[in-house]
Parts: C-alpha cells; structure tokens; sequence
C-alpha cells in the first residue's frame, strides 16, 4: 500500500492525517493536482462542502479527483467528504455538485443545526460499537442496491445508516478522526 | 444498543467540533442576505450575521447591540453554512435569544457595547458554541475557562488595519512558546501571571496550542494580510468590514478565500492580489478614539 492523501483545501485535515498516522500510514496534504498525482487513496475531511467544493474548482482539482474516481482510486469522505460523494444531495445550494460516486441519497444538516449537533454511539455491522460524532452532520436517507451499510445510528426515527461503503468508496456521516477510537480508518486502510 | 438515552448534544467535543470544520476557511462579517449569499459562493466557510459591520458601528458611535432576530432569520434562510451572531459580552441573556433562534455559533464580542464590566457569560451553560476575541494567552485562556469553544485574536475590528490583529497572535504564540520550554516549577508562576486556570496552562505547556482552535480577526482586508496571519499561526480567518467596504466586493471575498487556503504559496496570493481593486480604506490606530480591543479582559 501507498501513501493515502488527505485533501487539505479546508477543515479537519489536522484530525485524519493523526489518525492515519497513529495507524502507522504514510500520508500527505493534498491541494493540488500534482499533489494528488502523488497519493493512491484520498481521505476527504470534514468541512463545509460548499467551501470545499468552490476551493476544488479554484485549485485545479475537481476535473482530476473525478478522474481518480472514474479510475477507481479508494476514497473516504466523512461529514462534508460524503457530501461531495453522494449521487443526490438535499437542502444543499441550487448549484450544488458533487461527484456521484456513491449511490446514496443525503440530506445536508439532515439532523439539524448546531444546537442539535450530538454524539452517539454507532454499532458495526459486527455488533460492536464505535463512537460517533454528528456536527451539523448529512443523514442519509436512501441507499442504492450496491451500497453496503457498515454502521448504523439507532434512534427514534432509526436507524440510520451512517457508515456506507460501495467498491473502493466509502462514505461516514460521522467524523471518526474526531475521536480517539481509530476502527473507522483502520477497516479503510485494511481494504486497500 | 445505541438509543435516544445514550444521545448527547451540547458535548465540549461537539461545539469545538464546528470550529474545527471552519479551519483553513473564511468567516465574513454580512448584514443582509444579498451579502449572505456573496459570501456563500465565494467560498466562505460561515457567515457572522450582524446589522452594522464594525467601520460603521465605529462611524455612528451610539450603543452597538445584539442584531434585530428577524434579520438574523432571514440569513438563516438564505445560506446553508454556518450563521454567527454576536452578543454583547456579558449579556448572557442576547445569547439566550440567539441560541434559541438557532444560530451556530454565539461571538461574545468587544465590538457590541459591553453589558457587563466584570462578568463574562457563563458559556458552559449554553448548548450553542461560543467564540470570544483574545489579546493575549492569559485572556485566551480565562475565556476557554469559562467555556469558549474557539478563540480569535481581537485585533482593532473595522480599522482595516492588520498591525493589532499581528500584535494579539504574536502575543500568544509567543508565550505559548514560553511555556512548552518552562519547566515544571515555573509553569505555577507563569499561570499566576497569566491569571489563567492552571490546568489549562499545563495542558497548552504540554500540547504546544491552546485546546481549542485559534482563528484570527480584526483588520484583515487584504489576501496578503490573511496569508499573513495564517503564516503566523491562524487556523482561519474572520474578515468584517474588509470585504464589503472594499471597491469589489465578490472579487475581494474571492481572493480572500483562496489566499486563506494557499497561505503559504505566495504564487497564488500574487495570482488573487493582482487588479483587485482598493481594499477599504482604513485607519491608522493611533488616530482612533475608542480602541475595541480594550473592551474584555
């Protein structure tokens, strides 16, 4: 396995380049299209998907990361990263793009603003339970037949799938660099 | 195994959890929607939602308040990033309303009119997510004391000049830098000093920054000066009136956000800068009656 990129045009990038370092993985900051050149799998932080959007444009970057998904390049989008990665997004701006690759349909601050932001814990499809943190976080509302559902959050209205995964794609409506707890990644790393 | 029993909202981790997925952003200051939506599409991160930016609230004098809440709805309504809203320091009952309107993030701001000379809010008792401005560690710290969940430098808010926003980051880099090389017994006395809780001393000593993120505001009207302050240790940057008081406003809110992300490729600042117009036009700090900066302590 190669060296995994975090794309680093803003938000938590700090957090997952830990993570990925307590894990023992080469990793690196991504903000350019050479930079990606250079990383065989992407991890797309936490953020604010319109800005992280725009600055992809403005940097050069989303023409080639599409490429690298078309091509198959692993990814992992958490928070913002699944919304730039979902095939339909919700209450997003009118203008809103994203690229498709997972076939999930998200609801952007689907479970409120920050004062409804929560942590919960999550079960893995293998009965354990891993800590999650919800800010201003996508729901996902809806998967597609070739979506695999790795975790979910069980509540009132649940439960939601919050861990997503399709081929080489993962998706987390969570933020599991947020926390100490490394599992989220370490499944990630595992599969490439 | 998971239920609506083990559910938490208002956790210290979930409100400085935002200020984390704001960092490498912009946070413009608006007072309308139209502005709102301006700042949406050039990239910002979040929006601070208030009825005069602070050029003007130094202009007009008079007592500067929390905003009307229909305005802040209406910007609510009209971006999907973060809104911010300031509350007068002190005035935990402004932030009462704001948290109850739904706003994201509460700034207990030296730019409003102070409601109270010897109080801060109580910002632990909220489960909104405060930031407060900072002139130096010692008041960093005592603000993060009392619940801040995100720090900005103060800087001279609406001058349009960097030289106060350089001066507080400076200020506290450099003394958290003092104390990662104090050794143990003089951490004591340096928190005396400071007149800063000990255990938050110890922990910036043993970390090397404070334990939430350290943004940077007050006179930042250029994308040079936001590289500036990146290159100094912002994580991110608040612009007021140096975006709408500039001769253009898109291209200045552009260029703010690019310079904030490559802050340290002087290439792309040079690219961003270049035919942008005058930035607003500022003042020199000596010249000024009422320093915002000394408001707080």
């Amino acid at each position: 396995m190669g060296s995994v990129g975090v794309l680093a045009l803003q938000g938590d990038v700090r957090e997952h380049l830990a993570t990925l370092s307590a894990l023992g993985v080469e990793s690196a900051r991504v903000r350019t299209p050479g930079e990606l050149d250079g990383v065989d799998a992407l991890v797309l932080p936490g953020g604010e998907s319109t800005a992280i959007a725009h600055l992809l444009v403005t940097s050069g970057l989303r023409g080639p990361l599409g490429e690298r998904l078309e091509s198959g390049m692993p990814v992992l989008g958490t928070c913002a990263g699944l919304i730039l990665l979902a095939r339909e997004v919700l209450d997003g701006r009118a203008d809103q793009w994203g690229y498709g690759a997972l076939e999930v349909t998200v609801r952007r601050n689907g479970y409120g603003r920050q004062v409804a932001s929560f942590e919960a814990p999550l079960e893995l499809a293998d009965g354990s339970s891993v800590p999650g943190v919800f800010i201003r976080a996508p729901r996902i509302l809806a998967c597609g037949p070739r979506v695999e559902v790795l975790a979910t959050y069980a509540h009132g209205e649940g439960p939601d799938p919050v861990l997503v995964r399709q081929g080489p794609v993962w998706g987390a409506s969570f933020h599991p660099e947020l926390t100490a707890d490394t599992t989220v990644h370490r499944l990630f790393v595992e599969s490439l | 195994m998971s239920d609506t029993q083990t559910t938490r909202t208002g956790s210290t981790l979930v409100k400085r959890g935002l200020a984390d997925m704001l960092r490498g952003g912009v946070i413009m200051d608006v007072v309308n929607p139209e502005q709102a939506k301006v700042a949406e599409d050039a990239g910002a991160v979040a929006v601070m939602a208030l009825e005069r930016v602070p050029a003007d609230i130094r202009r007009d004098g008079g007592v500067a308040r929390m905003s009307d809440p229909q305005m802040i709805q209406e910007i609510q309504a009209a971006v999907t990033i973060p809104v911010m809203a300031k509350a007068r320091i002190g005035h935990f009952a402004e932030a009462q309303v704001l948290e109850a309107l739904g706003v994201d993030y509460v700034d207990e701001s030296e730019v409003l009119t102070p409601a109270d000379e010897e109080n801060h809010i109580d910002k632990w008792a909220f489960t909104v997510p405060f930031v407060c401005g900072a002139t130096n560690l010692g008041e960093a710290l005592r603000r993060i004391g009392e619940g801040a969940c995100l720090i900005r430098s103060k800087g001279e808010a609406g001058t349009g000049n960097v030289v106060e926003a350089v001066r507080h980051l400076r200020s506290i880099t450099a003394m958290i830098r003092r104390c990662q090389s104090a050794d143990a017994n003089e951490l004591y006395a340096i928190a005396k000093d400071l007149q800063a809780p000990l255990p938050l001393v110890l922990e910036v000593a043993e970390t090397g920054h404070l334990p939430v993120p350290l943004f940077c505001a007050g006179g930042i009207s250029t994308p040079a000066d936001a590289s500036l302050v990146r290159q100094l240790g912002a994580e991110a940057v608040f612009v007021g009136s140096g975006i709408f008081k500039s001769e253009d406003p898109v291209r200045m809110a552009h260029a703010i956000v690019e310079a904030s992300t490559h802050f340290d490729d002087p290439s792309v600042i040079a690219k961003v800068s270049t035919g942008l117009g005058s930035a607003m036009r500022g003042w020199e700090t000596s010249s000024l009656d009422q320093r915002l900066a000394e408001r707080g302590w």
